[in-house]
């Protein structure tokens, strides 16, 4: 009468007990597989980690750089990208200007970048053709993919549009942390506009 | 004896040679100042007065990145023209992205002449 014998019962719940904790191990193993893979993503999307940049500082690179423009955190570029600046060369048409250094300088300034870029790739958008010129070939943070998903929905208007700002280079116009490698959002304050919210 | 003299005379004009090559010109110095010279790659023409302005005593501003470059006048910006180190690093990187080439001694000396006199 009963279709299901009491051993075929306890087999059944056995082995599905055991299927279920193979496939419990499967998927754990998938999970440290993703877990990785959370991690790779977080590392190479500096602007979707959305932390604070490990501070970096060195009274070279701040004087040297930073009286031109913003020193800009050496955690948003990659080392092999810092490298491509600061060879001599490079350094004679920075992105339009002389930035020469003495070898003594160039040495320190390059030791400081390589020691604290970022650990990642740098994948940088394949057009280029907003940068004529031989400076075109340097990297540059605003080309990087990460950097234009960040600020694909800025208007114009707020930044190359606004003497406030006038370039995307200009990180610290509207992150006021940003000379400190801290891009929070809630320290976003763009000139004539104010607070941006995602 | 005579050897001796030969030694004080190619001395003497050592020292004096290289005083007439920086006989410092502020008038010159202020020529140059405001000289525009035409870009290679298209760009607008530059001079000194670019990034620093007309007026010394003014603050400038870089031409590409917008930074606030202080009075170049020692009247009013007591720190320039005190570390030479940095004199001669300016004056290399700003004649080439200026001028399109380095400024040669007699000029180098013309503009900070200039410049002292601010």
């Amino acid at each position: 009468m009963n279709p299901f014998p009491l051993k075929s019962v306890l087999t059944l719940l056995l082995t599905g007990a055991l299927a279920m904790g193979t496939a419990h191990l499967a998927f754990a193993d998938d999970d440290d597989d993703d877990d990785d893979d959370e991690r790779g993503r977080e590392k190479s999307s500096l602007f979707e980690s959305r932390q604070a940049l490990a501070p970096a500082v060195n009274a070279t690179y701040s004087q040297e750089c930073g009286s031109c423009h913003m020193a800009y955190p050496p955690g948003l570029l990659p080392p092999q990208a810092w490298a491509q600046i600061m060879t001599p060369e490079a350094l004679a048409n920075h992105y339009g200007d002389d930035a020469s250094l003495s070898e003594e300088l160039r040495t320190e300034i390059s030791t400081f970048l390589g020691a604290n870029a970022a650990n990642v790739m740098l994948q940088m958008v394949p057009s280029g053709a907003s940068n004529a010129g031989a400076a075109s070939s340097l990297p540059r943070i605003t080309e990087s993919v990460d950097f234009k998903r960040e600020h694909d929905e800025i208007p114009a208007r707020l930044v190359t549009g606004n003497p406030e700002v006038g370039s995307f280079s200009q990180c610290n116009a509207c992150h006021r942390k940003a000379a400190e490698g801290n891009y929070d959002e809630r320290w976003i304050d763009i000139p004539g506009h104010g607070p941006w919210k995602d | 004896m005579k050897r001796h003299l030969a030694t004080v005379l190619l001395s003497a004009s050592t020292l004096i040679l290289p005083a007439t090559l920086w006989a410092a010109d502020p008038a010159a110095g202020a020529a140059g100042w405001t000289k525009e010279y035409p870009q290679a790659d298209g760009s607008a023409p530059r001079s000194c007065v670019t990034c620093h302005g007309r007026d010394l005593t003014q603050p400038g501003r870089q031409a590409n990145t917008g930074k606030v470059i202080e009075p170049m006048a020692p009247s009013v910006n007591p720190q320039r023209l005190t570390d030479s180190a940095k004199i001669e690093k300016w004056l290399t990187r700003n004649c080439r992205w200026t001028l399109g080439r380095e400024c040669t001694a007699n000029e180098k000396a013309d503009f900070i002449a200039y410049i002292k006199t601010q």
